[in-house]
């Protein structure tokens, strides 16, 4: 049909009309380059606190990243003080498959000046490519001053101090409908044992307590070690949970076996789930995102999920205390106790140049904690030097203030601490096959059996 | 020059500058081609011609083919040689042996069941009216990349509660709801959800099987049929013993060409339930034992695995198409 219609008058038109095609099309791509370093902190900055810094005119550090679009202009906006003050240029490279990158990277001698490395783990095979360099006195000083000895222990490899913690996120959280809980009197429960009185209480009125969800991919099974963390937390405390993440207690051990068994009573509970997704193994099949949707169809009253779940609900739901949704504390043991399981990035250096060692140093310091509270949302820092006032949502104030309650124990993720073959392999396969009905001693066996020797 | 291209006007430049390296090799190649003339030059033309490939087959083939045979001797750091464990892994654990019995059954049934009903379709529609349109519609989705079908095929199975206030948004749970039945869990349970996932595939690749079959059949010549009408012979008669016999080389590409696709099918999988519950294939879990589980010495074991189970399909291919050209 086409061959008739290719007459030299056609050809000019078709070359001309993809010409201009060709003209726009680079118009519309130079368009959005441009306003790029005039967005935040164009007004006067006070440049005192960066005086420390010296003059880095004309350097550029480069930052490798897994944070994308749109959570990376929080970071890009919040280099720009330092960037203005001390003259340097800091380029920020977002990757989504930044964890498996970086580690080729370091490999083959081509990593960034800065990662920001978001598990302990992964901070661990870093350090051992030997291209990681350690902290500079500076931001060892700042860690000190600023955040608990836990934070820095994450970073510490062999007795060597490598990288300040950046942002954290607050894992202990149990979503709920305020408006819910208020018409049928319930209150926030303060300790597991109310928790599963609560839960009882809302099966009597004919309500399915929890909803979940935890496929995700090729990670599907994750928001169940998730549950198993916070239990054995509460369960054994912060001794007893640190050891189990270094494997000097097995994963098949009475201890970690009760965990699971406590996940079990409220996941594998057929009157406790699955609220608007179906039973049990609906579960299994349900995307994480969407496992707490059901809060706000009110056909499900709670759902256990990290604060970075605020994201997830639609654009016009209102999460406040007094909105639609909101978040409450999952509570320890008893009301005495505060585990927090969280997580967390570190920014983490492969050269010692000065400029770098002077970017590693803002990072680390209370400046840049609350300059980047007040460009994001959804982030939150365990330093101690941040104001809550300067974050401005509220369940990142409600995150903030759990991480900086003195009374606090915070605990990393274990999952992300424990070697890969096991945190985003078997414990992930094995936790999705125990949804789905295998049994607790057969699954923890089996993780047990993964454990690399 | 090499570093990571930020604005448009970086990326033309370095798009120029590459068209202009292109051009640049390829000029000197010429040059040095040309400097050789009479009949014991020609030999020389033609290394200088294959030169560039070679190399790059070397570097980028070759290469990287025995470093990950060496490799997958060495455990999950590859720092420590350990034989041939990692087969022996690959045989004995009973998650890699879930996934060559995935594999297995993906190649088993995925290229005769794509191939017969291409076949079948061939057969029905050829010469019927409105030929091209039928063809169209099942070389459509050959069209949509394996994600692309992943997500449509996603939803077709996704699941919604059986609940008054809940409606499905699957097509195939909404067909057994109108039917009576209550909706179901598909990609949940072993074997289905293989069975599930292979279907995909043939959604895929039935279009391609109709394309080049259809071709083969419209070339078998008139003659042939016109002979076989004469003396007789039915429908099935004409299948069995004047279509197969005059398409059999058509076929074995096709059945070939589909096998070798599927081993090393990785989208769908992927994209449809990351190869969880239990529906992994060797593809699959040699990423996500290299990247994922951080297990570089059982992830080079399963590439050379698959490798491995390629090349006889590979080498059939390759006798079968020299039979016929002898013939």
């Amino acid at each position: 049909m086409f061959a008739q219609s290719k007459s030299p008058r056609f050809r000019s038109a078709l070359a001309g009309t993809l010409g201009v095609g060709l003209v726009l099309g680079l118009a519309a791509c130079g368009g959005d380059s441009k306003d790029e370093s005039d967005t935040a902190g164009q007004s006067t900055i006070d440049c005192t606190p960066y005086s420390s810094f010296g003059d880095l005119k004309g350097k550029t550090i480069t930052v490798y990243a897994g944070i994308v679009t749109p959570e990376d202009k929080a970071y890009t906006d919040s280099y720009k003080p330092f960037e203005k003050c001390t003259g340097v240029t800091v380029k920020y490279e977002g990757d989504k498959a930044f964890e498996t990158q970086i580690l080729v990277r370091a490999k083959a001698g081509n990593p960034p000046d800065l990662a920001i490395v978001p598990q302990p783990g992964l901070l661990k095979q870093l350090v051992a490519t030997g291209k990681a360099v350690e902290a500079p006195a500076p931001v060892a000083a700042n860690v000190d001053k600023f955040w608990g000895k836990d934070w820095k222990a994450y970073a510490t490899v062999d007795g060597k101090f490598y990288a300040a913690p950046s942002g954290a996120s607050v894992k202990s959280l149990v979503w709920y409908s305020p408006s819910a809980f208020k018409d049928k009197g319930y209150t926030v429960p303060t300790t597991l044992d109310e928790l599963k009185t609560l839960s009882d209480k809302m099966v009597a009125d004919k309500k399915k307590p929890w909803c979940a969800g935890i496929a995700s991919g090729e990670a599907t099974g994750w928001p169940i070690t998730d549950w198993q963390e916070d239990m054995m937390l509460r369960l054994y405390g912060p001794e007893t949970y640190d050891k189990w993440v270094n494997h000097e207690i097995p994963f098949n051990g009475p201890e970690s076996t009760a965990a699971l068994d406590a996940v079990g009573g409220y996941l594998k509970n057929p009157d406790y789930v699955n609220g608007g997704l179906g039973d049990v193994k609906s579960i299994a099949s349900t995307a994480f995102q969407e496992g707490g949707l059901p809060i706000l169809d009110g056909t499900c009253m709670m759902h256990r999920q990290a604060s970075f779940y605020a994201a997830n609900f639609p654009k016009e739901t209102k999460v406040a205390a007094d909105g639609d949704v909101f978040a409450f504390y999952l509570p320890g043991k008893d009301a005495a106790s505060k585990p927090v399981l969280g997580g967390g990035e570190f920014n983490l250096a492969f050269s010692d140049r000065p400029e770098v060692k002077a970017f590693q140093t803002y990072l680390s310091t209370d400046t840049w904690a609350n300059v980047k509270a007040k460009v994001s949302q959804g982030w939150v820092s365990a330093n101690k030097g941040l104001d809550p006032n300067n974050l401005s949502n509220p369940i990142d104030k409600l995150a903030g203030v759990i991480l900086l309650d003195p009374k606090t124990t915070f605990r990393f993720d274990g999952s992300d601490q424990m070697p890969a073959a096991v945190g985003s392999n078997a414990y992930w396969k094995q936790a999705t096959s125990w949804i789905t009905g295998q049994d607790t001693k057969t699954t923890v066996d089996n993780i047990e059996k993964a454990w690399p020797k | 020059m090499f570093d990571t291209a930020e604005t448009t006007a970086e990326k033309f430049t370095q798009m120029f500058a590459a068209i202009l390296l292109f051009a640049a090799v390829v000029g000197i190649i010429l040059f040095i081609a040309g400097r050789f003339g009479g009949r014991r030059g020609d030999r020389v033309v033609a290394y200088s011609y294959l030169a560039p490939t070679l190399l790059m087959l070397t570097v980028g083939l070759v290469y990287p083919g025995v470093r990950t045979i060496y490799e997958s001797f060495f455990d999950a750091a590859g720092d420590v040689f350990i034989g041939l464990d990692n087969y022996q892994t690959i045989f004995t654990d009973k998650d890699q042996l879930t996934v060559l019995t995935n594999t297995a059954v993906w190649v088993l049934l995925t290229p005769f069941i794509a191939t017969g009903i291409g076949l079948l379709y061939a057969i029905l529609i050829d010469r019927a009216r409105l030929e091209s349109f039928a063809k169209a519609l099942i070389f459509l989705p050959m069209a949509i990349s394996f994600v692309g079908a992943s997500i449509i095929w996603k939803f077709i199975y996704a699941y919604r509660p059986d609940q008054a206030d809940v409606q499905q948004i699957g097509l195939l749970n909404q067909i057994v709801v109108w039917l009576g039945g209550t909706p179901q869990l598909w990609l949940l349970d072993w074997p289905l959800n293989t069975l599930l996932l292979i279907v995909v595939m043939i959604w895929i690749q039935a279009g391609f099987a109709m394309t080049v079959l259809s071709a083969a059949i419209k070339a078998i010549p008139e003659d042939i049929i016109e002979a076989a009408r004469l003396d007789g012979v039915g429908p099935w008669g004409m299948f069995r013993f004047v279509t197969l016999p005059a398409i059999r080389p058509a076929v074995v590409v096709v059945l070939t060409t589909i096998a070798i696709g599927v081993l090393k099918v990785f989208d769908i999988v992927r994209t449809m339930t990351g190869g969880q519950y239990d529906t992994s294939v060797i593809a699959n879990e040699f990423y996500s034992q290299s990247f994922r589980s951080d297990n570089q010495g059982l992830g080079s074991a399963l590439a050379v695995m698959l490798f491995v189970l390629v090349i006889p399909i590979v080498i059939y291919n390759i006798r079968h198409i020299r039979q016929s050209e002898s013939l």
